[in-house]
């Protein structure tokens, strides 16, 4: 990760999210909004890697991502890792996992769930399988493949 | 297992030749926001005829439903007012979410394309009771597969029984992959009746939704293909049974009704006792 970071200007304080699915960077930033956020980003697209051939890294100067933030990354790019950054250097790494409950993160894609239909009721899946991470609707039942969440 | 045995034992009272107060002074709430006739009048049927009383809607345009209130509000308000409710709802996963907020038990009466599972414990209760056996049967599935939640419930639940399968359907009406999928036994597709129809014990039929037919033509194509009818049954075991959830439509012949393969009319009356059974078990006093 260290040669990779040289390659832009390394952030005193912030979050390096490293790791990340190659071209799945600047969806990340959408769906999590950080574009909007008013910080200075870093989008690194294809980045030369050992274990992944090719990812993408997020730079995010003077903000941590809270937990909510890291479960959507889980389910964005399952083996992305998050670094919290403080006075240059790496105070926190995070693995990302997805958890195996996941509340308010997505919709259900079944138009007819109660979930889509009722004011106040949160989205809830439970992950079904660790290695597709295909989630489950805990109250319609309907399976959604990790390609096709549509994020709250 | 425990509830198709009890409601056995359950059919005199079912019948009115007996008396029964295992559910005096308990109240079910029967809230129905959508239109159902079996349903509501079986489980009515079955509070009554434990000693229990029922209140309830069979309109939501007559609660506050219309005036924007929530399901979760609502089943909080009426789980005030008594032991256990039965919800049927347009929505998949209400039955679910109602159950989050409900201090009583509730009952899924059917959640929109989703689950009715106390009609999938009355068929495994009918098919016992006119075959003697769940074990090994060879079931026909017939009709719309695609949609039927009926049949979905249902195959799930036979699966346990190594039951042979065969869905006989329209290509665009063909069982679902979701089912399919979880099914340990063996099952096979069909679109002609008369190919498989001598090798079957039991012969689920549904009705075919005509609004599911872009065009009125095909509709009428697959419709009439599988009209069953006294003649066409001279093909079939003596002992094979049919049954439907109902309503039918044109789907079996009326001259079926006399036959000693029809069980739909059986079938729809065995709502009451498994009800019956199913009630005692949730608000029933403790033994």
């Amino acid at each position: 990760m260290s040669e990779n970071l040289l390659k832009v200007q390394p952030i005193r304080n912030g979050t390096v999210i490293d790791h990340i699915r190659a071209g799945r960077g600047r969806k990340i930033l959408d769906i999590l909004g950080l574009s909007n956020s008013g910080t200075t980003i870093s989008l690194l697209v294809n980045v030369q890697s050992k274990k992944q051939k090719r990812k993408d890294m997020i730079k995010i100067e003077d903000r941590e991502l809270d937990e909510n933030e890291i479960e959507k990354l889980a389910l964005l790019s399952p083996n992305a890792r998050v670094n919290i950054i403080r006075n240059y250097a790496v105070a926190e790494k995070k693995e990302v996992e997805i958890p195996s409950f996941i509340s308010n993160i997505v919709h259900c894609s079944n138009e007819n769930c109660i979930s889509n239909n009722e004011r106040g009721v949160s989205s809830n899946f439970k992950l079904i399988d660790e290695e597709t991470h295909q989630i489950q609707c805990t109250y319609c039942g309907r399976k959604i493949e990790e390609d096709k969440l549509n994020f709250l | 297992m425990g509830i198709l045995k009890r409601a056995k034992e359950l059919l005199p009272v079912a019948k009115g030749n007996k008396k029964s107060k295992t559910l005096d002074g308990k109240i079910l709430a029967t809230c129905f926001f959508e239109p159902s006739t079996r349903t509501r009048l079986s489980f009515e049927s079955a509070m009554q005829r434990l000693g229990g009383s029922c209140i309830g809607f069979a309109d939501p345009s007559a609660t506050s439903h219309l005036k924007g209130e929530t399901l979760s509000d609502a089943i909080r308000m009426v789980a005030g007012y008594s032991d256990a409710v039965v919800l049927r709802h347009p929505r998949e996963g209400a039955a679910k979410l109602a159950s989050e907020v409900s201090e009583v038990p509730i009952i899924n009466g059917g959640d929109g394309a989703g689950q009715h599972p106390t009609q999938t414990l009355l068929d495994l209760f009918t098919i016992k009771d006119e075959i003697g056996k769940l074990e090994g049967l060879k079931v026909g599935m017939l009709g719309d597969l695609r949609y039927g939640r009926t049949v979905h419930s249902l195959s799930q639940a036979l699966n346990r029984f190594n039951t042979k399968f065969f869905f006989i359907s329209p290509k665009s009406l063909a069982m679902p992959e979701h089912v399919t999928d979880v099914l340990d036994s063996h099952w096979s597709t069909h679109e002609n009746l008369k190919e498989v129809l001598g090798d079957l014990d039991v012969l689920y039929v549904t009705r075919i939704q005509k609004e599911r037919f872009p065009d009125l033509e095909d509709y009428k194509k697959v419709a009439g293909a599988y009209k069953i009818n006294a003649e066409l049954l001279k093909n079939a075991k003596s002992k094979m049974k049919i049954l439907h959830p109902l309503p039918r439509v044109d789907e079996i012949s009326t001259d079926v009704d006399e036959t000693k393969h029809a069980a739909y009319f059986r079938q729809a009356f065995n709502g009451v006792p498994v009800r019956m059974a199913l009630l005692e078990e949730m608000i029933g006093a403790k033994k």
